[in-house]
């Protein structure tokens, strides 16, 4: 039977989920969106977008590595990609760091490429490991890909209120006792392996679009920490599984609607706050320019 | 009771002695200043009472225990550091994070409804706010607030937690001259009514010269403490300094320091436009540009 999209929502979802294949599907994407979007809100609040993505790369080179070693390929994700995240972390400097990210993710890219002509190239094919074969997630992967989540979603609720401060005021956070560049150090291994776990089954790109994307729109519409958590899962979920139903009666990548969707909603976001608060920002750009003669030079 | 109390005390940095000989006693409930000029340890000094460097000779006791061991009844501002335009966290949270920044895992949703602690800790958060003023712009995104309430949100982060001494790192710094003067009475108020001990670092002592109780001078290696009247005098500094320097009283009421050498490590470039160095002779007028008292008060 053909996919055929009707305008009757029900009958839709309906169709949709009269596959086994496709359940599999949304429940990963589900899981995955959900772990995403946390661990996403505080990629965006700490700013390490570049680092993130660098992490996703890392997933490559390491899925070449382990098949060349004759290993399952998941050793060699998450080998990769802690290594990635601990190579990056423990940077003093931001420039020095980014600088790092920059050189990790030139490396993963070259290495990649590299094991994978040693290997031989009969690797599953390129394509899939970039973006993904979430039509093919079995049952037992959603399992692992649950079991990650939880494990993830845990170490963030334990360290939740720590890794907060340690992001929004490194010097107070040190001056206070709180071990901050351990905290950065743990929380990009937590980027790594979720990076790790989600690359092998949605695609590295796939992990990056809904790592950023929501947690950035619900930067956007709210500046309060459990409504902007709360709001990006919510978008997560809803980017995941509307683009996955979409690629279901469309037959297109579902990597194309999911990152499309996200643009899409943040570019809305966006401009939504720029008519809500456009005037109040300028009114405090002009409020500042005037009010402090020195400027904003003064660093810290 | 004493707050503070340091003897003989000497600090080594890189094999190179910041300062030495210093006694330094501070009284519960009073209001100091720690002045100098860049690079005359006044942040060393605030490092050693927080605990978080060793002293090389001499003694030193903060809230009747060594340094360090009280930490959590010490109110710290680090020196200051502007929110950038783009942090999207709200003044509320941030001011939240003196109470609570510390602690292992999350806030629960609707804590307040469930808990008396929670509904405590609110209130904690809601009185820190209302004493510096804040309440209009704490739901703001701090990045979208002025320096002037940046500063104010950061010192009610300071007092969440009912400390007994205030440590504030240049919180007068890169403010406008309104705003220096109102956070100088806004520390005072708290200083007053709290009871609360507060030692100041700043680099110009005329905002602050009406609400002050003492100063602590650290010039040269050494230091000079006691009432402004009596410390920022050309006999007291050229004593510091050991090189003469001339301290004009102007018509208004403000200090102007003549004569001061350049120091001998600039911090970088941060303090650099605030001082009027450039006269030939390697000696600079620090001209101190900021309004005269009786209009700040």
């Amino acid at each position: 039977m053909n996919p055929h999209l009707t305008l009757n929502l029900v009958q839709d979802v309906r169709e949709l989920l009269a596959y086994q294949f496709m359940v599999n599907a949304l429940e990963a994407a589900g899981v995955v969106a959900v772990m995403a979007a946390v661990v996403g809100w505080f990629m965006v609040l700490r700013r390490e977008t570049f680092a993130g993505h660098t992490l996703s790369v890392m997933a490559f080179p390491g899925a070449a590595a382990a098949a060349l070693a004759g290993l399952p390929l998941a050793v060699g994700y998450f080998v990769f990609c802690a290594a990635g995240a601990l190579t990056i972390a423990g940077r003093r400097s931001v420039a020095q760091q980014s600088a790092v990210i920059g050189t990790v993710q030139a490396v993963g890219w070259a290495a990649g490429f590299v094991l994978l002509s040693l290997y031989g190239g009969v690797l599953e094919d390129l394509e899939t490991l970039l973006f993904g074969s979430i039509l093919g997630v079995t049952g037992g992967q959603v399992l692992t890909l649950a079991l990650v989540a939880a494990c993830a979603l845990a170490a963030l609720a334990l360290l939740g209120r720590r890794l907060f401060f340690a992001s929004v005021d490194p010097p107070l956070a040190a001056a206070g006792g709180l071990p901050v560049r351990t905290l950065a150090s743990a929380y990009l291994l937590v980027l790594g392996l979720a990076v790790a776990a989600t690359a092998q089954i949605t695609g590295v790109l796939l992990v990056f679009a809904l790592l950023l994307a929501p947690a950035a729109i619900a930067r956007e519409l709210t500046p309060r920490i459990g409504l902007g958590l709360g709001l990006s899962v919510v978008l997560a979920l809803l980017i995941a599984w509307v683009g996955l139903g979409l690629s279901y009666f469309t037959n297109y990548p579902s990597g194309f609607f999911v990152s499309t969707l996200a643009l899409v909603l943040f570019a809305l976001a966006r401009g939504t706050r720029h008519l809500r608060g456009g005037a109040a920002s300028r009114l405090t750009r002009r409020r500042r320019a005037l009010g402090s003669p020195r400027g904003q030079a003064v660093g810290g | 009771m004493t707050a503070i109390e340091c003897r003989d005390a000497a600090v080594r940095r890189g094999g190179r002695t910041i300062w030495s000989g210093v006694d330094i006693t501070v009284a519960a409930g009073e209001f100091v200043a720690i002045l100098g000029p860049n690079g005359s340890g006044k942040s060393t000094l605030v490092n050693v009472l927080l605990g978080l460097l060793p002293l090389a000779h001499g003694t030193a006791t903060v809230l009747g225990a060594q340094p360090g061991a009280h930490n959590e009844r010490i109110g710290y501002l680090p020196q200051r550091r502007v929110f950038d335009e783009d942090t999207r966290v709200r003044g509320r949270d941030i001011v939240r994070l003196g109470l609570d920044g510390r602690r292992w895992g999350v806030p629960l949703p609707l804590a307040t409804r469930f808990s008396a602690r929670a509904r405590a800790e609110r209130r904690l958060i809601d009185g820190a706010i209302a004493r510096v003023g804040a309440d209009v712009y704490a739901g703001r995104p701090i990045g979208e607030c002025s320096g002037g309430e940046q500063q104010r949100l950061l010192i009610a982060q300071a007092l969440v937690r009912r400390p007994q001494l205030l440590i504030l790192d240049e919180p007068l710094d890169g403010l406008d001259l309104p705003n220096q003067a109102a956070v100088a009475a806004l520390v005072q108020e708290i200083c007053r009514e709290q009871g609360v001990t507060v030692l100041l670092v700043a680099h110009d002592v005329n905002p602050l010269l009406p609400y002050l109780d003492r100063v602590l001078y650290l010039a040269g290696g050494r230091a000079a403490m006691g009432p402004p009247a009596q410390v920022i005098t050309s006999a007291t500094l050229s004593g510091l300094y050991g090189a003469p320097i001339e301290v004009l009283h102007t018509s208004d009421g403000r200090l102007v320091v003549v004569g001061q050498p350049e120091a001998p490590h600039q911090h970088g470039p941060r303090h650099g436009a605030g001082q009027g160095h450039g006269a030939g002779q390697g000696h600079g007028g620090d001209e101190h540009r900021h309004g005269p008292p009786h209009v700040l008060g």
